[in-house]
């Protein structure tokens, strides 16, 4: 990567609670019981874990049934280097087991020492956690079996079906997600975000029509092609639009309605871009008001575009807007005379 | 039916693309393929693209690669949050209804900016699965184990495919694994994931790729030797791999039936298999034989492009036919977890 280029970690996480349905919800209220509920299929086939449908031919399913706790390995791979949130922390092996009394099989891990320990057909027990709230990590995985084939209770011989039946139904389940990114903005941003930190804002240039964008992306929408040069713009500029926001907003005690937001078109750029207008009474900012970029104080400055923390109003006379359908807007005769003369030039 | 032409794609692979940015990195590859048929952005009639918002990492990441089109003034768009072969599927059946005679196409996906992995666990089932963070790589192992111990492959084959994969790649300046290396150093490596080994995993590429499709008469004016889609399907297994059986791959044979793979001679195959595991399993669906060649280009094991890699094999395989190594060719996507989802299209020359 090159050195222009900025790069920062970036965390995406997602809180999700799911709705589990009347079939997962069993099945899940079943683990946190101790026992293990398929569904059974028209074929009269048990499918664990259960679906509320027949992926086969779509039909609804709900007849649960028991199945036992024990099963057989059909196929495994050997995880030697587990990463966070997988079921055990120390090298283990993933596998579909093909629990007893059931025709499908379930995904989870096996906890051996080493693969020469774990085989394809091999018997295999639940290991339970102890504390279990109704997910699927409530089953910690699989280990050895300890009693020789056949020598278990059958499954469905249990009073399994009763007892989810009579427990408090598990009707919702968090699935967390944490992904981790390192976020890289690309050339036209990280040349942004670096002049940031030296109270310079750039913008960059079209090809085509010679239109100046800011923040700069390296590309020009208007011609569909890389930017041509960057530019360094103005801490002045216009309010071209603006609202007065009279609520407040949760997490941002640092605005006090009302509020003024406005779309200003900096001197020298051709689009506008958002900043907060203070210094004014946001019921005393009009259309064409003159403003000045209020910077951090300079031992504060980042590379960011938190540097300015809002556009202040400069005394100069407010600009006349006399053609408002051109204000922000692409000149399109503009754009299609300076992209006639390149097509002539190639 | 109307005739529908493979006129013109780009492509970039490389192992990681850290300096630019998604639309920095697609723009370029825009421009070259819409000179390269004289075509501008306002004269196609119809856009579509594929990518994914959790591998880069961004809510509706799509909206500013568009800007690498020049959507100005406004532009008949679409995008689907799938491998850009899906997105050619969509601008097939648009150009079919016929209001339009020109597409646009394009996918892109860096990989290198977060953990493919991870990325990859959340597409898995919510409630059974995804909770456990299985990786792509495990779960293809568990396939990988299946097939051994049904005897329908043995590790030796894999390792071939492996090795083809290289030699091919050899000549492919998007590959990012292209090292020669034998059959036997192949089956020295230690396991990856046991029972697969390096060599038999995808190698990760960060990229894009663009594709220009026009219909009928327009093909014709717009390149010399434009290359017809004569069939194309889609079909889909169910999600659960539990209730799949994963030592064959159903949704890719129906596909290639429908697509017309078997009606006539396919000179060479461009298969979307990231493992060696699924090159086998798909050459087997599309009932490929000995005489046609396999992933000229190397193939997702020599760079593995997520979201753009099926996109690329219809590239690959539409640029050997312009440029006249063959006359037929099968070209291939998957998605999903195990090739759940699976794109089938056959292309010929005039």
């Amino acid at each position: 990567m090159s050195d222009e280029v900025l790069e920062a970690p970036l965390v995406l996480e997602y809180p999700f609670t799911r709705t589990t349905g009347p079939v997962v919800g069993a099945f899940l209220t079943g683990l946190r019981e101790g026992v293990v509920l398929g569904v059974k299929r028209g074929d009269g086939s048990v499918m664990c874990p259960p679906l509320e449908y027949d992926p086969a031919d779509s039909s609804a399913l709900s007849e649960m049934v028991e199945v036992g706790q024990a099963g057989e390995i059909v196929t495994w791979a050997w995880n030697g280097a587990p990463r966070p949130q997988q079921p055990f922390d120390r090298p283990f092996a993933w596998a579909l087991v093909r629990l007893d009394g059931a025709d499908t099989t379930i995904l989870h891990g096996v906890l051996v020492d080493d693969p020469s320990e774990i085989h394809t057909g091999m018997r295999v027990d639940i290991v339970w956690r102890d504390e279990r709230v109704g997910q699927v990590s409530d089953i910690a995985g699989f280990a050895p079996a300890t009693a020789p084939a056949g020598s278990e209770q059958p499954p469905g011989s249990g009073d399994g079906v009763e007892v989810v039946s009579a427990a408090e139904p598990v009707q919702s389940v968090r699935t967390p997600i944490r992904i981790e990114y390192n976020y890289t903005p690309g050339r036209g941003l990280s040349a942004y975000l670096r002049a940031m930190k030296d109270k310079r804002i750039l913008g960059d240039r079209c090809p085509v029509s010679g239109q100046v964008f800011v923040p700069p992306r390296g590309v020009s929408p208007i011609a569909g092609m890389p930017t041509s040069e960057m530019v360094e713009l103005a801490d002045t500029g216009y309010v071209e639009s603006f609202n007065i926001t009279r609520v407040p907003i949760r997490g941002r005690d640092d605005l006090h309605p009302p509020y003024c937001s406005a779309w200003i078109v900096l001197d020298g750029a051709s689009v506008g871009f958002m900043g907060l207008v203070t210094g004014i009474e946001a019921e005393d900012v009009t259309i064409g008001l003159r403003v000045k970029a209020l910077w951090k104080p300079d031992d504060e400055l980042e590379m960011s575009a938190t540097n300015i923390l809002s556009w202040v109003p400069t005394g100069e006379p407010d600009v006349v807007i006399d053609n408002f359908e051109l204000v922000g807007r692409v000149d399109e005769a503009a754009a299609s005379e300076a992209s006639t003369d390149e097509e002539a030039e190639s | 039916m109307r005739d529908v032409a493979v006129v013109g794609f780009a492509q970039r692979q490389e192992a990681e693309i850290a300096d630019e940015s998604e639309v920095e990195l697609m723009v370029p590859l825009m421009d070259q393929v819409k000179k390269s048929v004289g075509l501008s952005q306002q004269d196609i009639g119809f856009t579509c693209s594929g990518s994914s918002d959790f591998l880069a990492g961004q809510a509706f990441s799509f909206v500013m690669t568009i800007d690498g089109t020049g959507p100005v003034p406004p532009i008949s768009e679409s995008h689907v949050e799938m491998d850009g072969a899906w997105a050619l599927y969509e601008a097939w059946v648009k150009l079919q209804i016929g209001d339009i005679d020109t597409a646009f196409v394009y996918s892109y996906g860096r990989p290198s900016r977060g953990s493919l992995r991870d990325v990859l666990a959340t597409q898995m089932d919510p409630y059974y699965v995804a909770p456990l963070w299985p990786d792509a790589f495990a779960i293809e192992a568990l396939r990988a184990r299946l097939l051994l111990d049904s005897g329908k492959v043995d590790e030796r084959q894999l390792a071939e495919i492996a090795s083809r994969s290289r030699a091919h790649a050899a000549g492919n300046p998007n590959a990012v694994r292209s090292s020669p290396k034998s059959v036997a150093d192949i089956l020295a490596e230690p396991f990856a994931v046991d029972p697969l080994r390096p060599s038999d995993l995808p190698a990760s590429a960060d990229g894009g790729a663009v594709m220009i499709l026009a219909a009928g008469d327009r093909a014709r004016e717009l390149c010399d030797r434009p290359v017809w889609i004569r069939g194309i399907d889609h079909r889909i297994d169910a999600h659960s791999l539990g209730v799949r059986d994963l030592t064959r791959v159903e949704s890719a044979e129906i596909a290639a039936h429908h697509a017309g793979v078997a009606d006539d001679k396919i000179d060479f195959a461009e298969l979307h298999a990231p493992f060696t595991t699924s090159e086998f399993l798909l050459a087997e669906a599309l009932g490929l034989d000995g005489d046609t060649v396999v992933n000229p280009s190397g193939g997702a094991l020599a760079a593995h492009t997520m979201m753009a890699s099926g996109l690329i094999r219809v590239g690959e395989a539409a640029t050997r036919i312009q440029a006249g190594d063959g006359d037929r060719a099968a070209a291939h996507a998957s998605s999903g977890p195990c090739m759940q989802q699976n794109l089938v299209c056959v292309l010929e020359g005039d």
